[in-house]
């Protein structure tokens, strides 16, 4: 698949998280489309699992430490063929397994995850796993910027930094936004490159929405005993212009009329796309 | 607290226990440590995990033995829990080790979430539980765990109240597939099991038959439930003394067989009186339908008072002159 095509992809990812939560009558709008084009490249070019190898020791582990985004993830496991697509009209409803975060009921997902700042330590038991037996597995976590006052992010990159886990690669989906408003605003994180760096982790600046360079950072080689930090610079509410850098979007749920005019927008977006040559 | 903290055992309990033949063996804690050793040697996939807690928890031999088989996380109680709940989700068997206090109020939202909600096989070792650091202070005592642990769905809690329970404990987490949590003390123990004696988690065992007062007890206090019931025998009262080791899932039809047939319950637990051992079986009990004259004996709702562990176990009653008074005192009423 082009970049293009993945990119395509991406604009109807969307318009069906847009439904799901429509449809559920609740859901992480905002955060969700800000981290879909990353599991969308993780999931279609990074990850070394799919349905059928979802049981397999050596498969690379994805975890999802920003849990609230669990309908992103969602349409792109049902896109990848771990769940039928339309197990996603269930979210949320009487003993549906889809519930607002992840959890291992669901396949493809690995850990029950969504309290914040829960993710990394786990991920870091997994990478130690996967070094102590030589599996060769690659474990990926994807971590909200809101999150980092979690203080268990910070035990956690020091231990990583410290076991010398270059088989994890942590990826930020730095919105700068979280439910109360700018993260600076809220409890400034800056400068996380720095930060991250000095924890002894080998640090990535990326564009999060740039599907060439995601996938040019998420599949470059590690550098030898340390992790990596990918800080994914996104945008909440990514591809509707209404939603966009929104905070009240973070878990705002789109009436029948903003749907009406989000798919509008995310289909003209994808009709521009296809008359690129 | 060094090897020469004031025994939990006054002269008389100590003569008491002679009396029964009574051999004083281990640290419990050192039998977990012992035993974690020898299962680790069998199975690579066994893995103790640390928060510069490999001293207090007798695993220094285990660090030297299988350097790697042992993983520190530092002093980070949450990054514990987790690391061993990731550990856990990738085929190994994880054995996280702090102190009680830490690991289950610290790290209560990691236990909750990413080793029981998720249903890893690992197992949380809480050490020095209860008011095992003494003197230390109310910081170092964990007299919540239970309370909180029980509160949590998807796991095992054992108690054991001897070396022989502390082993077969230990080989039953090993071989469990779902969360477990084992409670350890650091004081050594008399043994209160005959050779060939039986342990399944989940079935308390009956130490001592006896029909006018029953003593269920957990953990480290079992001992003194049996002294203190030797102790009635030469009153010419009997004494029935359970040692629940397993606080959950509860052996309800136990609690009930023994409210059933005896005339008063006493519970002993090294906890506070709120949410451990006694109200489990107070609601085991009143569920059923079957009332007795009934008391908690803990650590009341009140600031811990201070001292040794034996100051505490003394001024709280958990002695075999304490637990002997009340029930000829409940006896006496009733």
């Amino acid at each position: 698949m082009t970049d293009l095509e993945l990119q395509i992809k991406g604009i109807r990812l969307r318009r069906r998280l847009l439904e799901t939560i429509h449809e559920a009558g609740a859901g992480h709008t905002g955060g969700g489309l800000s981290c879909l084009d990353i599991l969308n490249v993780l999931y279609q070019r990074v990850l070394n699992v799919s349905p059928e190898t979802i049981a397999s020791p050596a498969r690379d582990r994805y975890l999802q430490s920003k849990g609230h985004s669990v309908e992103a993830l969602y349409v792109v496991l049902a896109d990848r063929g771990f769940f039928p697509e339309s197990d996603l009209a269930t979210l949320g409803r009487y003993r549906s397994p889809y519930v607002g975060h992840p959890t291992r009921h669901i396949a493809g997902i690995e850990m029950n995850t969504g309290a914040l700042g829960h993710g990394l330590p786990i991920s870091i038991g997994m990478a130690l796993a996967g070094a102590m037996d030589g599996t060769g597995y690659r474990v990926f976590i994807l971590l909200g910027d809101g999150e980092l006052a979690e203080g268990s992010n910070w035990e956690a990159a020091m231990a990583a930094a410290h076991h010398q886990l270059d088989n994890l690669t942590a990826i930020i989906d730095h919105n700068a936004l979280q439910i109360t408003g700018p993260t600076r605003e809220v409890m400034n994180n800056a400068p996380l490159d720095e930060k991250w760096r000095a924890f002894g982790w080998a640090v990535r600046t990326v564009d999060g929405h740039d599907y060439a360079a995601l996938t040019a950072v998420l599949t470059e080689p590690a550098e030898p005993r340390k992790p990596r930090c990918v800080i994914a610079n996104t945008v909440k509410g990514k591809g509707v212009s209404f939603m966009e850098n929104a905070a009240r979007w973070h878990h705002g749920v789109p009436s029948a009329a903003e749907l009406h005019q989000a798919l509008a927008e995310l289909e003209a977006a994808e009709a521009r796309l296809k008359e690129i040559p | 607290m060094s090897a020469s903290a004031p025994s939990v055992f006054s002269p008389a309990a100590k003569a008491m226990a002679e009396k029964l033949g009574l051999q004083m063996g281990r640290a419990n804690l050192d039998v977990f440590a012992a035993t974690l050793e020898e299962l680790a040697r069998g199975n690579p996939q066994v893995v103790a995990v640390t928060s510069d807690s490999r001293g207090s928890g007798k695993l220094a031999p285990f660090s030297k033995a299988l350097p790697r088989q042992i993983v520190e996380v530092g002093i980070a109680e949450q990054n514990l829990v987790g690391i061993t709940a990731g550990l856990a989700a990738c085929g190994k068997k994880p054995f996280a080790v702090s102190p009680s206090c830490f690991l289950t109020a610290r790290a209560l939202e990691q236990i909750k979430n990413d080793v029981c909600y998720s249903d890893v096989p690992a197992v949380l070792v809480g050490i020095s539980a209860g008011v095992s650091y003494g003197a230390l202070g109310a910081t170092h005592h964990s007299l919540h765990d239970l309370a909180a642990l029980r509160a949590i769905n998807n796991l095992t809690i054992v108690a054991p109240a001897d070396n022989f329970e502390s082993r077969e404990a230990v080989r039953f987490a090993a071989a469990a597939t779902r969360p477990v949590f084992l409670r350890f003390g650091k004081a050594p123990m008399y043994d209160l099991h005959a050779p060939g004696s039986r342990f399944e988690a989940g079935q308390a065992i009956t130490l001592r038959e006896g029909r006018e007062v029953a003593f269920i007890a957990t953990g480290e206090t079992v001992i003194h439930a049996l002294l203190a019931a030797a102790r009635l025998a030469e009153r010419g009262r009997a004494a029935r003394v359970l040692s629940l080791h397993t606080i959950k899932p509860l052996d309800t039809e136990a609690v009930l067989k023994v409210g059933r047939e005896c005339r008063a319950v006493i519970t002993v637990e090294e906890h506070m009186v709120h949410g451990g051992l006694g109200e489990a079986c107070a609601a085991a009990l009143m569920e059923a339908g079957v009332s007795r004259p009934f008391r908690i004996v803990g650590i009341p709702d009140e600031e811990t008072v201070t001292g040794s562990q034996a100051d505490i176990f003394r001024h709280y009653g958990i002695s075999m002159e304490g637990l002997s008074e009340l029930a000829v005192s409940i006896l006496t009423v009733s």
